[in-house]
C-alpha cells in the first residue's frame, strides 16, 4: 500500500510539471487554434535562464532561500514572455491567414531552431540546476515520503491555474480572450484589439512554460538544451486529454498524464513510458476528441 | 559506377531513397491534405520488415526451393524482400488510416508523430532485429539501379493515380473535405487509399535504405526524420510530385555541402524552414508539375 | 536547381584539390552535435590534445599529423556517410571512432571493405570488432565489465539483493546489465529487480519507488553520467540509501555535480583513476586542464588512448599504407597509456586494468584494480 501511495505522490508531483506546460498549450490553442510546437523548448529557455540567473544570484547574495527562487521564477517568466512575443510576431502572426500546415511547420522550425541554437550557446552537456532553497523532507508517513519542493510544485500548478482562471473569467481582459478564441473576426467587430490581444495570451502561456522550466530544475535539477521535447510533447497529450483550450482541464490532463506515467512504469513496464503518452493520445482522440472537460465542436457545414 | 567515388554514390543513392520518401509522402500529405508526422515510421517498418525478410528467410526459402536458379537470387528475392516490407509498411498504413480518418490536421499530426514512436519502441524491444544494438549484417543488395529503377516506378505510379480523373478526388479531400463529400466522392476510401500506397512505397524505401546501409537502428527513424521528409514535401510544393523529388536532392546534397559549417547545419535548416514558411509557403513548384505527358494544374 | 548542381561540384572539387597534402592524414568521426553531442566533444578533445602532442615532438614518419573530423549528428546512417567522406573524399589512411556501439557498427562494415583500420574509443558492444579484422577498440568490452562489478559486488561489498536499473536506449547499459546479471547469480546473489529508462529522462522515482518496495542492499545503474547523478538524487530523496554500482558511463566530472552527496559511497568501474600518481595520469589531466579548463572525463581519456594507439603502430609500422598499419595495432603489446598499460588482444580488443573507483567527500577515489 505504501509503495501506491508512493508512486501517486510522485505522479502528482511529476504531473503538476506537465499541468503547467499544459496550461501554456491550451491557452495558445485557444486563440490561434495553434500547436505551439516550441512550446516545449520555451519551457527549456526557462530552464536554462533559472540555472544562469540562479547561479548569479546564490553567488552575488551569497545564499539561497525563497527570496531567491522568486527572483529567478521572476526572471525566467518574463524572459519567456519577451520570447514568446517575439516570436508570435515574426513567424505566427504572418501566418495567420495562411493553411495549417504552414503555421505548424513553422513551429517545428522554431522548435529546432531554439533546440540547435541552445545546444550551441549554452553547450549540449547537461548541467546542474543550483538549489535555490533547501530540499528537505516534508512528510515522511510511514516509509511514504514527501519533499519539500514536490509539496511546493504542486501548490505552485494548482496556484498560477486557479490565477489564470481567475483572469480568464473575471477580468475584462479574459474576456477579450474568450471572445478571441471565439471568433477573430467577430471580436474584431466590436473593437478588440487582436494583436494585442493574442500577444498577451502568448505571453502569458510562454510565461507559464518559463516558470515550470524554473520548478522542473529545482525538482529534478539537470537542465539542457533537448530537455523540452518529451515533455512538451507530452503536456500536449495532457492538454488534449482535458479539452484543448479548457484550463481546469489542462491542470486535470496534467495530473493524470504524471499519474498514468508514473503509475506504468512503476507496476507494468518502463520500456514503454515515452508510448504510453502517445497511445493515450490516440485513444482520447478516438473516443473523445473533445477530452474530458472540452466541449464537442460540430463542424458546420 | 566503379568509376565513380563511393561517396559520391553514396550520396547519390541517398538521394535517390529520400525521393521515394518524399513523393510517397507527397501522396498523403501534397495531394490529400493528410498531415502525417510520422512517415519514418512506416519507413522503419518497412526496413526491418524487408531486412528481416532477406536475413532470416534466405536460408528457409533456399532449402524449400533447392533448384531456383540464380537469377532468382539475383533479382527476385529482392524484390520479395522489399515486396514484403511494403506490404508490413501498408498494412500499418491501414491501421492508422482508418481511426484518423476523424482527426483534424493538427491532431492527426501528433497522432502520426506519435505512431512513429510507438513504432521505434517496440522495434527497440524486439531482440530478434537487433533492439538496442541494432540490426547488423544486412546484404548490400541495393544500388544505383535498384533504387533508380523503384523511384521510376513510383513516380509513374503516383501520377497516374493523381492526375487521372478519379485521382481528382485526392485533391478534392484537400482542398474541402465536407465539399467533397456533398459531391458524392468516399472521402474515407481516397484517405485511406492514400494512406496506403503511401505507406506501403515508404516501407519499399525503408528496405531499399536497409539493404544500402547494411545497418539499422531506431534512431535513424525518429520524428526529427520524418519532420526532413515533410519539408522536402512543403519545399518542394505540395501536391508536385517534380517539387517533392527537387526539394529531396536539394535537401539531401545541403547537408553535405555545409559539412564545413556542421555546427551550424542543423540552426540553418531550421532557420530555412522558418523562413521559407513566411517568405515562400508554395515552395519550389507550388503546384505545378514538369510537363511531360501530365496536364498542368493551374 | 542548375546553381545546386555548379555548387556541388565546385565544393566537391575544392575538397578532392585538398588532397595533395604533406600531412598524415587521420579521420575522425563523432557525434558532435545531436542528442549525444557530450560524448562526441570530450572524444575530440582527447585526440586533439593526442594530436598536438605528437606534432609538437616532430609528428610521425617526418610528418605532421592532421586530424579530419566529420560530425555524424548522433546519428547511425550519418555515421557510414562520414565515414565515406573520410575514407573516399579525403583519403584517411585511419579512422578514429565511435564512442556509441551503434554507430560504430553503422560504419565499421565500410571501413573494413576498404581496408583503412578503424579503432574505437569506446564502444563496448562485442560485435563491432567481429566486423572484421581491420576494427579493433581501445576500450574492454561489456562482458568484462559487467563480470567484475558483479564479482566486486558479491565478493568485495557482500551484496546478496541487488536490483538493475539499466537504460533500455543504449546497448552499452542492456549489455553490461545483461552479463552482470548474469555473473551475480551465478555467483548465488539475487537480482530483485530489473528495472529500466531512456535516455534523456529526468524523472526516476516511479522506478525507484517500486525498486525500494524489494528491499536491495545495493543497486547497479550501468548507465551514462547525463542520468546517473539524478537518479541517485531522488533514490536518496525517496530513502534509498543503499550503495550504487556503475560502470565507465559514470566517469566524469557531472556525475559528482549533479549527484552531490547521494553519490557518496558509490562504487563504479572505469579506465584510469584521476588520482593515480603515475606521472602519465597527472600529466594528462595538467595537459587538459590547461588546454580545456576543465577535468577530462573518460571519453576523452579513451579517445586520447585511441590515438596514442594508432600513432603508436603508425610509428611501428615506419609507413602510411593502412594494411601495415592494422598489424602494428594489432600487435600493440604493452603501450602505456592514460587508462594503463593496453594490449590488443586476438579478437582486436583491448587488454587493460579495470579500475575500481568510489565516489567519497565529492571526489573519484582509487579502490581497486581488476587485471584481465
Amino acid at each position: 500500500m505504501s509503495e501506491f501511495l508512493q508512486q501517486t505522490i510522485n505522479g502528482l508531483a511529476w504531473g503538476s510539471i506537465y499541468a503547467l506546460i499544459a496550461l501554456g498549450y491550451t491557452m495558445v490553442y485557444g486563440v490561434l487554434r495553434l500547436i505551439n510546437f516550441a512550446h516545449g523548448d520555451i519551457y527549456m529557455i526557462g530552464a536554462m535562464v533559472g540555472y544562469y540567473v540562479g547561479r548569479l544570484l546564490i553567488q552575488g547574495f551569497h545564499g539561497a532561500g525563497v527570496l531567491i527562487l522568486v527572483g529567478v521564477l521572476a526572471v525566467s517568466m518574463l524572459t519567456c514572455a519577451l520570447l514568446g512575443f517575439i516570436i508570435e510576431r515574426t513567424a505566427y502572426k504572418p501566418l495567420r491567414n495562411a493553411p495549417r500546415i504552414n503555421a505548424l511547420i513553422t513551429a517545428i522550425g522554431i522548435s529546432l531552431f531554439l533546440e540547435y541554437a541552445g545546444q550551441f550557446v549554452f553547450g549540449a552537456d547537461p548541467k546542474f540546476f543550483p538549489s535555490l532553497i533547501e530540499d528537505g523532507v516534508l512528510l515522511n508517513l510511514n516509509g511514504v515520503i514527501i519533499n519539500k519542493i514536490q509539496f511546493i510544485i504542486f501548490l505552485i500548478s494548482i496556484a498560477l491555474m486557479i490565477g489564470l482562471r481567475f483572469i480568464v473569467m473575471k477580468t475584462r481582459l479574459g474576456k477579450a480572450m474568450r471572445a478571441v478564441s471565439f471568433s477573430h473576426t467577430a471580436s474584431q467587430l466590436v473593437g478588440i484589439p487582436l494583436d494585442q490581444i493574442i500577444s498577451f495570451t502568448f505571453m502569458m502561456g510562454s510565461a507559464l512554460a518559463g516558470a515550470a522550466g524554473v520548478l522542473v530544475g529545482l525538482s529534478n535539477p539537470k537542465v539542457e538544451p533537448l530537455m523540452g521535447i518529451m515533455p512538451g510533447l507530452k503536456a500536449f497529450v495532457a492538454a488534449v486529454l482535458g479539452g484543448i483550450g479548457n484550463i481546469p482541464g489542462a491542470l486535470v490532463g496534467g495530473l493524470l498524464m504524471g499519474l498514468s506515467e508514473t503509475y506504468v512504469v512503476g507496476y507494468l513496464s518502463s520500456t514503454y513510458r515515452d508510448a504510453l503518452a502517445f497511445v493515450l493520445l490516440i485513444f482520447i482522440l478516438l473516443i473523445k476528441p473533445a477530452g474530458l472537460f472540452g466541449k464537442s465542436v460540430s463542424e458546420k457545414v | 559506377m566503379i568509376l565513380i567515388n563511393p561517396y559520391i554514390l553514396q550520396i547519390i543513392n541517398l538521394i535517390g531513397i529520400n525521393a521515394i520518401m518524399a513523393v510517397s509522402l507527397n501522396l498523403i500529405t501534397g495531394h490529400t491534405g493528410q498531415f502525417s508526422l510520422g512517415h519514418a515510421g512506416f519507413m522503419a517498418l518497412g526496413a526491418y520488415a524487408s531486412a528481416a525478410f532477406t536475413v532470416y528467410l534466405h536460408e528457409p526459402i533456399h532449402q524449400l526451393f533447392p533448384s531456383l536458379a540464380p537469377v532468382y537470387w539475383d533479382s527476385f528475392f529482392f524484390m520479395t524482400s522489399l515486396a514484403f516490407g511494403g506490404l508490413v509498411a501498408a498494412f500499418a498504413g491501414v491501421l492508422v488510416g482508418v481511426p484518423t480518418l476523424r482527426l483534424r490536421g493538427d491532431y492527426l499530426a501528433i497522432a502520426t508523430l506519435g505512431l512513429g514512436e510507438i513504432i521505434r519502441v517496440v522495434v527497440l524491444n524486439l531482440d530478434f532485429v537487433g533492439g538496442a544494438r541494432g540490426f547488423t549484417d544486412i546484404p548490400e543488395y541495393s544500388n544505383f539501379f535498384w533504387i533508380y529503377g523503384l523511384l521510376i516506378v513510383v513516380v509513374i505510379c503516383m501520377a497516374r493515380m493523381v492526375y487521372s480523373l478519379k485521382g481528382k478526388a485526392f485533391l478534392a479531400v484537400r482542398e474541402d473535405e465536407v465539399a467533397a463529400q456533398s459531391v458524392g466522392i468516399h472521402t474515407t476510401q481516397y484517405k485511406i487509399i492514400a494512406f496506403v500506397v503511401g505507406s506501403f512505397w515508404a516501407g519499399v524505401g525503408g528496405g531499399l535504405f536497409a539493404h544500402l546501409n547494411t545497418y539499422l537502428h531506431t534512431n535513424s527513424f525518429g520524428f526529427l526524420k520524418s519532420v526532413e521528409f515533410v519539408v522536402m514535401v512543403v519545399l518542394g510544393g505540395m501536391g508536385s510530385i517534380t517539387g517533392a523529388l527537387s526539394a529531396a536532392a536539394l535537401l539531401t546534397i545541403l547537408p553535405e555541402l555545409l559539412r564545413i559549417a556542421s555546427e551550424w547545419r542543423m540552426i540553418f535548416y531550421a532557420l530555412l524552414l522558418i523562413v521559407m514558411m513566411i517568405v515562400w509557403p508554395q515552395g519550389l513548384f507550388g503546384k505545378r508539375e514538369l510537363k511531360w505527358r501530365f496536364k498542368k494544374l493551374k | 536547381m542548375r546553381v545546386v548542381v555548379l555548387g556541388t561540384g565546385i565544393l566537391l572539387l575544392t575538397n578532392a584539390c585538398a588532397k595533395s597534402e604533406n600531412n598524415i592524414l587521420i579521420g575522425e568521426y563523432g557525434s558532435l552535435t545531436g542528442g549525444t553531442a557530450t560524448f562526441g566533444q570530450s572524444t575530440h578533445k582527447g585526440v586533439e590534445l593526442a594530436t598536438e602532442e605528437v606534432n609538437a615532438s616532430g609528428g610521425l614518419l617526418g610528418k605532421k599529423v592532421k586530424v579530419i573530423t566529420e560530425d555524424d549528428q548522433s546519428k547511425p546512417e550519418e555515421a557510414k556517410t562520414a565515414v565515406l567522406k573520410l575514407i573516399k573524399q579525403n583519403r584517411v589512411i585511419a579512422v578514429l571512432g565511435e564512442v556509441a556501439s551503434s554507430r560504430s557498427l553503422a560504419a565499421a562494415p565500410e571501413c573494413q571493405k576498404s581496408k583503412i583500420p578503424m579503432i574505437s574509443p569506446a564502444s563496448t558492444n562485442p560485435k563491432v570488432t567481429e566486423v572484421g579484422d581491420y576494427i579493433f577498440r581501445a576500450c574492454f568490452v561489456d562482458s568484462f565489465q559487467g563480470e567484475g562489478m558483479a564479482k566486486f559486488a558479491r565478493e568485495a561489498l557482500q551484496l546478496n539483493r541487488v536490483a538493475i536499473l539499466k537504460d533500455i536506449k543504449n546497448d552499452y547499459s542492456v549489455g553490461l546489465a545483461d552479463f552482470f546479471e548474469k555473473t551475480f547469480r551465478k555467483l548465488g546473489g539475487t537480482v530483485v529487480e530489473i528495472q529500466s529508462y531512456s535516455e534523456g529522462d529526468i524523472e526516476f522515482r516511479a522506478q525507484l519507488t517500486s525498486i525500494k518496495s524489494k528491499h536491495p542492499d545495493g543497486i547497479f545503474i550501468p548507465g551514462y553520467y547525463t542520468e546517473v547523478g539524478l537518479i541517485a538524487r531522488q533514490a536518496h530523496e525517496l530513502g534509498l540509501h543503499v550503495p550504487f554500482l556503475g560502470g565507465d558511463g559514470w566517469d566524469s566530472p557531472k556525475t559528482l555535480e549533479i549527484g552531490g552527496p547521494a553519490v557518496s559511497g558509490s562504487y563504479f568501474s572505469t579506465h584510469y583513476a584521476a588520482d593515480d600518481p603515475d606521472f602519465r595520469v597527472q600529466g594528462f589531466i595538467q595537459k587538459f586542464k590547461s588546454k580545456y579548463g576543465s577535468m577530462p572525463d573518460a571519453m576523452a581519456v579513451l579517445g586520447y588512448d585511441a590515438a596514442q594507439i594508432l600513432f603508436d603502430s603508425i610509428r611501428r609500422a615506419g609507413s602510411e599504407d593502412p594494411t601495415k598499419i592494422r598489424d602494428a595495432i594489432a600487435t600493440t603489446k604493452d603501450l602505456s597509456g592514460v587508462s594503463g598499460l593496453i594490449s590488443i588482444d586476438k579478437n582486436r580488443n583491448a587488454q587493460k586494468r579495470l579500475v575500481i573507483l568510489k565516489i567519497e567527500n565529492g571526489v573519484f577515489k582509487f579502490y581497486s584494480a581488476v587485471k584481465p
